[in-house]
């Protein structure tokens, strides 16, 4: 049959054998909105014509990019939203419950073999766990809520197998920057990607979410991996419903392969205002920082915040500084909390936020001024992201963003080895 | 008559430059919402389109947030068509969900202000200025579906869903 993972999630969805190049109507496990698309799902299944959902137990909305509400304009949203929510009897988890990309697999909504669809380009995360999830926009996501189905042209696929051990200090997001990088922003533009390799096999869940979250910084539609048993631990300790792992035939047709070993790999930094322009962090140390953002669906989750809190531990920011911490779910800020976490943020001088987005879309809780440069945790670095286009940002990893913090200039997160 | 408008950038205009975040949870109406099409990049830049005309790029048009915006926007400021010479694909998606025209060619002989005009039945662009004709990438069968409803909201419910598309 020889089959990628994507062409095989699309033939069980869709009842066809599914090969790149086709067009199939195949059906939708799960999909969602967030704050800023769901008031467009809202109007667009309005339009329709369409009295109910097709399942309301496999639509959610999540109010996290703009939450609580900074404005009036938002807060309509917000009430469009709930409203909604309460009219067709769907779940909407309200302001300081997490990011989507978090809750969303968190509550159990998303197991292996999936096709989901989130109105979020982010949504490529559950990719980690085995699941074809993919970002659509809001009317295409009202397609989905009203009738459970959706029409997707079956991508080709990329390889990507990453071997080699991380260096101390060097974590899946320098890797998945490392990528980034060399593929490019447009390099997997409508593919999907398969995650391979020794290095992706030793990292955790968590770690293994932020390498697929950004699979759409090099435009692919998705960034799945493989199950295997930490996958399946996962899964099982998460999902409410029953999964069913999908592997890539041996012989499958992969576009292109691509092969990196990480052993020597240094910390990576995005500079502004592309993802794809990045550099390792010693051509950029010494850049002055105006804000950390520590958080988001990239790198909010607790052994994110981990990695933070030790190097934060008993030491204060630098004069000046702001930074700012956003756990990704309630979950993670109640585990960060119980783990003191937060005590040490607090106590170094972090502003720490509800759970949600945080400043990553410069919408609100962080807003940069002309002038001035972000070291964010994010996934994007584009001109104007965080509010203004007057600033600059640098995209890295917890840990580096912390050193950051200290330092008060772009920092090498080795130099606090003893404490990783 | 016309014409084509190019940004100062070429590749990678994500939908951040279309329109801004600070836009999307603010403005309902989609008109003002084109007020604001690449603001951080070109102030008043609207202000050059007339009705009819054309946006031109070169590769990855579209990439980033998922936000439908950009094309609601984009349609809304009275472009006939983006033609670049890729596409993101959400953006893509989205483009035709809303109704707003993209098509993909070799776009480095589109100069600012170059006269086109678009036969997407004959998969050709004609530029008018330079005298040439240039190949269109055919628009899938699909997506001329959609723009002919006026969009995929339409055409599911004219159709009463997808099922005779294929």
């Amino acid at each position: 049959m020889r089959q990628t993972i994507a062409e095989k999630i699309l033939s069980e969805h869709s009842g066809k054998r599914a090969r790149a190049g086709d067009i199939v109507m195949a059906n939708v496990d799960f999909c969602f909105g967030q704050d800023g698309t769901s008031g467009m799902i809202v109007d667009s299944f309005r339009r329709m014509g369409v009295e109910s959902v097709f399942d309301k137990d496999r639509f959610c909305m999540v109010i996290d990019h703009s939450a609580p509400s900074p404005n009036i304009g938002v807060s309509a949203i917000h009430d469009k939203m709930r409203g909604f929510a309460r009219e067709q009897s769907v779940r909407v988890f309200d302001i300081g419950e997490g990011v989507c990309h978090q809750v969303v697999p968190e509550s159990g909504y998303v197991t292996c073999g999936d096709l989901v669809l989130g109105a979020d380009s982010h949504t490529c995360t559950y990719g980690a766990v085995n699941v074809l999830s993919t970002g659509v926009g809001s009317t295409d996501l009202a397609i989905a809520l009203a009738s459970g189905k959706n029409w997707f042209k079956v991508p080709e696929t990329m390889k990507i197998v990453v071997d080699g051990k991380l260096p101390k200090g060097v974590y899946s997001k320098d890797l998945i920057l490392y990528v980034i990088s060399d593929v490019k922003a447009d390099g997997a533009t409508y593919q999907s990607v398969e995650f391979y390799g020794q290095a992706i096999n030793s990292l955790s869940v968590d770690a293994r979410f932020t390498i697929s979250n950004m699979a759409v910084e090099m435009g692919a539609k998705s960034g799945i991996m493989a199950p295997d048993r930490k996958t399946m631990d996962w899964i099982n300790k998460h999902s409410i419903r029953q999964p069913r792992p999908v592997e890539a035939d041996e012989d499958a047709k992969y576009l292109e392969i691509r092969e990196y070993d990480v052993s020597e790999l240094e910390p990576q930094v995005a500079c502004p205002h592309t993802v794809d322009n990045v550099r390792p962090i010693g051509e950029v140390l010494g850049t002055p920082v105006n804000e950390v953002n520590i958080g988001t669906c990239t790198n909010g989750r607790l052994e994110d915040l981990e990695v933070a809190a030790s190097i934060l531990k008993g030491r204060k920011i630098a004069k000046g500084m702001k930074l700012i911490i956003t756990p990704a779910s309630r979950k993670i800020f109640l585990d960060a909390m119980k783990k003191g976490y937060l005590d040490i943020f607090v106590e170094a001088g972090a502003a720490v936020n509800n759970p949600g987005c945080g400043p990553c879309v410069g919408t609100h809780q962080g807003v940069l001024a002309d002038g001035e440069t972000a070291f964010s945790t994010a996934n994007r670095n584009f001109k104007g992201r965080m509010g203004n286009p007057n600033a600059e940002i640098y995209l890295g990893s917890p840990a580096a963003a912390a050193a950051t913090a200290l330092a008060g200039e772009i920092a090498d997160p080795r130099e606090h080895k003893r404490r990783l | 008559m016309a014409y084509a408008h190019r940004l100062k950038i070429n590749d990678d205009i994500n939908t951040d430059y279309i329109i801004s975040g600070r836009y999307k949870f603010k403005i309902q109406d989609e008109k003002e919402l084109a007020k604001h099409i690449f603001e951080d990049l070109e102030q008043d830049f609207h202000k050059k389109i007339k009705p009819g005309d054309f946006l031109v790029a070169g590769e990855n048009f579209g990439c980033g947030s998922s936000r439908e915006q950009a094309p609601v926007a984009l349609r809304a400021s009275g472009l006939r068509a983006v033609v670049a010479k890729s596409f993101a694909r959400i953006f893509y998606r989205n483009a035709f969900n809303v109704g707003l025209c993209v098509v993909e060619c070799e776009t480095n002989y589109i100069d600012d202000m170059d006269e086109l005009e678009l036969d997407i039945d004959k998969n050709l662009i004609k530029n008018l200025s330079k005298g040439v004709n240039i190949e269109i990438e055919p628009v899938p069968r699909i997506m001329k579906k959609f723009l002919e409803s006026g969009g995929v909201v339409e055409y599911f419910k004219s159709h009463g869903g997808f099922d005779d598309i294929f």
